[in-house]
């Protein structure tokens, strides 16, 4: 039986709630960047999915041509990320995004 | 066979992401980093199953080779120790998990109202002519979609790799030793 458009839009769904649940409750900043990636790869696999499923044929690939991008920016939007991470643990030697609340009211 | 396949990969990857988020065993950063490559690849065999071939091997190329890399050296760089339990305020993550629970729930029903039982015959309608769309993620498909013709890509192309550079630019910056 081939699986359908519901049950993957429902696998992404369930990923971005589990990133969105790590991006809440973890403190690590590390592990919150991670989970921002499975958010970003929950969108994927549902514009993929839609692709997939899409009739008509002069659209059909649409879908694919904005993961390849998304794939792209995510790269460049992780190695910047992590260079600032770097640069915050020189400055304060930590990565707990308690102790990095001097902005917080 | 489909069927079967994708319960395997859909359940390694909601579990995988969950051993990310959650782990009961281990703290350590690097066991998050590897469940999260162990993600990226079932999430690429999904893109197999759903006909996107590039996409797959992109995925797996990207995610699981470049920025898992990137990942595990800026976690051995910074030598993190397993991070001592700290007292977890348990409002805020009751809180969390019932927002998130929440927001999932109303996802799914909506879901279910668009794409679900009702618009099954649609589906298996749209099954018969599928047989010829099934190699349309292959990569001449995709390069065709990308660069030919008046409905191409290849502004949003070139700004991708500007960016690109622009973020090779920063990273550098970024992470000189006296920041000026």
């Amino acid at each position: 039986m081939e699986p359908t458009l519901s049950q993957y839009l429902l696998v992404s769904g369930a990923l971005f709630a589990i990133g969105l649940l790590g991006v809440i409750v973890r403190r690590n900043l590390l592990i919150i960047y991670m989970s921002l990636e499975l958010m970003l790869n929950a969108a994927n696999v549902a514009l993929v999915a839609m692709s997939r499923f899409n009739e008509k044929a002069e659209t059909a690939l649409d879908g694919q041509v904005m993961v390849f991008f998304i794939i792209t920016v995510a790269a460049a939007e992780v190695s910047v990320g992590l260079a600032l991470i770097v640069a915050l643990y020189r400055k304060r030697q930590t990565t707990d995004v308690a102790d990095l609340a001097t902005m917080k009211l | 066979m489909e069927g079967t396949l994708f319960n395997i990969f859909a359940g390694l990857t909601v579990l995988s992401a969950l051993l990310v988020v959650a782990n009961p065993f281990s703290r350590n950063p690097v066991t998050s980093a590897l469940f999260l490559v162990t993600t990226m690849i079932s999430i690429s065999g999904l893109f197999v199953l759903l006909g996107a071939y590039f996409l797959a091997a992109v995925q797996i190329l990207v995610y699981a080779g470049a920025v898992m890399v990137l990942f595990l050296f800026v976690i051995m760089l910074l030598d993190l120790r397993e991070a001592a339990r700290r007292k977890l305020n348990l409002v805020s993550l009751a809180m969390g998990i019932m927002a998130v629970g929440a927001l999932f729930s109303v996802y799914k029903s909506s879901i279910e109202s668009k794409y679900g039982e009702a618009s099954q015959q649609q589906e298996v309608a749209a099954d018969t002519g599928q047989a010829e769309v099934k190699m349309v993620g292959s990569t001449r498909a995709l390069g065709q979609a990308l660069f030919s013709g008046d409905k191409g890509f290849i502004l949003p192309f070139e700004i991708v790799s500007i960016l690109l550079l622009v973020a090779m630019v920063g990273v550098i910056l970024l992470s000189r030793k006296e920041p000026r």
